[in-house]
């Protein structure tokens, strides 16, 4: 078992729990062991199973290029435009799926939740992790995408970690806060495909952030996608693409503002879920 | 003694709002919005005289001044009505939902059973199953690995071990999820009525299981059942919760016998309960049960004599008085006060029927009664009038153990060939 037997816990009205960073530990494997439930459930009963990983980016992908680089005739700034959307397609991609996921992830662990004592953050975390997953299967078509236009990244590509990171923060809070609001307010089971189908058209999937007028640009970073994506371009498409700094800046600040409004209401409500699910 | 679980005060207040068109149980915020709206507005409107604000939300005190201390090693009955906070203060006690008053220490690792089989997937195979189960009871993956086989072998299931479990017949579902519960290694486990399930077998293994891992282990368990003979079996203290307090606390026998007596309504004014098409000619006063209307707990050695007053307001033909004996809604038996149908006159009457003694095993009886004309076509029925309880005191060995609702005295006889 998880505690150490001489652990005095105290559950008092009102208070938060003190241990709970130690609980989040301690259940690490309930969270490894949801990510692959939800994983291995993923695909079952289903004909090609994983494929749908790569196939569904790769005919967005083949719509994109098609309307935004053929019909649109968008700039692609000498990159071939396939690889332009997919650097783009992928964190989107992953930040859809996780988001789209972990909102209507604890309403679909209700059961659990009114039944069994976890840190709840657990399930909209797992959620996020297979998004990441799917996000691993999919870049290969990346992969495989750069050898056919024998298109190579320089020494930038190693920043690409970190962008990660940041999209797995921005998925992560606005998936903790999405899901609590979820909780109390179904109507977030309506917002949140519309949100995603929104985003996909504001944020620079199909074409690249340089066609926004200079004037614009800042605001434009609000939106926190762009810093990720740009940031994407810049670190897999090499010396074609100019790093707008001012607009990264704004991004990761109304990223991080985004986390901790996510994380702290996720916190406060938490404690009610069982009750109100 | 060391004291593992500590609680004072503790209370539950849940809020019952009173919507008109509540019909889902959950708040869109739609509804949040016009609902603040009107209020506003009748606020505003009624601002002069308050008295005519309906009140919207209504509290409800689910546990309230709940304090108990609990040794190390106790095994504890928690007993009430369905909706009494059993399950509530379990749920406390397990961290699931938060108090809204009160304190409680606990030391020790807890675990609690609320449901067997949370969070099981249908897809997944139940291999699989036990992992990701016992993951979310809080076991660790090598905790599984250790009790694997003895989860197994416990649930019977090892042939189907690779067949996802909604292929599962609903017995070895139930028996899966039990057998990961039940190796739990805990300090502390809380278990609701999660035996219910399972056939009679199952649920002696179950309880057997339960009451080795406390006295071997040492563990204490928090047991809420409806099953008086588990409890009595399992427990040695009792709590009885009714209506959200903590009536009594003491020795289980004690806390059962308090619990019963409160249960045994008076249903005298329930005598009215009857239909069928006798009703106008025929109506039930009074029935009663060795000369009691209410609390009635008759000893197995006593014989039951059941004794039911009527008035009969026209002549029914060749009638007969029926009473029906129910056990946890099965109709046990049905006895008449005539071998044959008579006429019953115009008149007050009383009828007696008798059980004789050791005759119906222990446990709650409820009583149904009625009667019908001999070409069945005229007919009262009036069930739930009464029920009375047969107290577990003779052959002490055989109390609890389930061997059926009736004592037979029959023949029998054995041949050896040596």
């Amino acid at each position: 078992m998880l505690d150490d037997k001489n652990d005095v816990l105290i559950i008092e009205a009102g208070k938060s729990e003190k241990r709970y960073w130690a609980d989040l530990w301690k259940y690490r494997e309930l969270f490894y062991f949801l990510s692959w439930r939800d994983i291995l459930v993923r695909y079952k009963q289903t004909v090609i199973g994983i494929a749908w990983s790569i196939i569904r980016p790769l005919l967005t992908m083949i719509v994109f290029t098609v309307i935004f680089g053929k019909i649109a005739k968008l700039p692609s700034g000498g990159v071939p435009y396939p690889i332009l959307i997919f650097t783009a397609l992928l964190p989107w991609q992953f930040f859809a799926n996780a988001v789209q996921e972990s909102s209507n992830s604890l309403i679909g662990s209700a059961n659990m939740i009114s039944k069994i004592y976890f840190p709840r953050m657990i399930i909209p975390g797992s959620s996020v992790i297979v998004a990441f997953i799917d996000f691993l299967i999919s870049s290969f078509i990346l992969i495989i995408l750069m050898f056919f236009y024998k298109f190579l990244p320089n020494w930038k590509i190693v920043f690409v970690p970190i962008f990660l990171l940041i999209a797995l923060i921005v998925s992560l809070g606005i998936g903790l806060l999405l899901s609590a609001l979820n909780v109390k307010y179904r109507d977030f089971r309506y917002v949140v495909p519309f949100i995603i189908q929104f985003g996909l058209y504001i944020s620079p999937v199909g074409f690249s952030s340089d066609i926004v007028p200079e004037k614009w640009r800042l605001l434009y970073s609000i939106n926190p996608m762009v810093g990720v994506i740009d940031g994407f371009r810049w670190a897999i498409l090499g010396e074609k693409v100019k790093f707008y700094l001012p607009g990264f800046i704004v991004s990761i600040i109304f990223i991080l503002i985004l986390f901790i409004l996510g994380f702290m209401y996720f916190r406060k409500t938490e404690r009610t879920f069982a009750d109100r699910i | 003694m060391v004291k593992v679980i500590e609680a004072e005060n503790l209370g539950k207040k849940y809020i019952i709002s009173h919507q008109p068109q509540s019909q889902y149980r959950y708040t869109a915020l739609r509804d949040v919005i016009a609902d603040r709206i009107k209020s506003f507005l009748q606020m505003a409107i009624n601002y002069k005289n308050q008295k005519s604000l309906i009140p919207r939300h209504e509290e409800f005190w689910a546990l309230r001044n709940i304090s108990f201390e609990v040794n190390e090693g106790d095994r504890i009955g928690i007993i009430g009505n369905n909706g009494a906070g059993k399950t509530t203060l379990l749920k406390i006690l397990s961290r699931i939902t938060e108090p809204t008053e009160g304190k409680v220490k606990i030391k020790g690792r807890v675990a609690s059973l609320l449901e067997v089989g949370t969070g099981f997937h249908p897809e997944l195979t139940g291999r699989e199953n036990i992992f990701l189960n016992g993951a979310i009871l809080g076991m660790t993956k090598s905790d599984i690995k250790k009790h694997f086989d003895e989860i197994v072998e416990f649930a019977e299931v090892e042939k189907f071990l690779d067949l996802p479990v909604k292929r599962y017949s609903s017995g070895m579902y139930v028996r899966l999820a039990f057998a990961i519960a039940a190796h739990l290694e805990s300090d502390i486990l809380l278990v609701d009525e999660v035996l219910a399930v399972g056939d009679a077998q199952f649920q002696k293994k179950c309880l057997g299981k339960m009451e080795e891992v406390s006295k071997c282990a040492g563990r204490t368990i928090l047991f809420v059942s409806h099953n008086m003979g588990a409890i009595s079996n399992l427990c040695k203290i009792s709590f009885l919760i009714d209506e959200g307090l903590l009536a009594c606390i003491g020795d289980t026998q004690y806390v059962i016998s308090n619990y019963l007596k409160r249960n045994l309504n008076n249903y005298n004014d329930k005598m009215r309960n009857f239909f069928g098409t006798l009703n106008s000619k025929l109506s039930f006063n009074k029935i009663l049960i060795n000369n009691k209307s209410q609390d009635i707990v008759v000893s197995p050695s006593e014989s039951i004599k059941i004794q039911v007053y009527g008035e009969c307001k026209a002549d029914i033909p060749k009638f007969r008085l029926t009473i029906s004996l129910f056990k946890r809604g099965f109709r046990l038996l049905t006895i008449h006060d005539l071998e044959k149908p008579e006429t019953l006159p115009k008149c007050k009457f009383k009828s007696e029927l008798e059980i004789p003694s050791f005759f119906i095993r222990p446990g709650e009886y409820s009583i149904a009664a009625g009667g019908y004309c001999e070409n069945g076509t005229e007919w009262m029925w009036g069930t739930d009038l009464l029920s009375f309880y047969v107290s577990e005191e003779w052959s002490n060995k055989y109390e609890s153990v389930n061997i059926g609702a009736v004592n037979l005295f029959h023949k029998g006889n054995r041949i050896l060939f040596l």
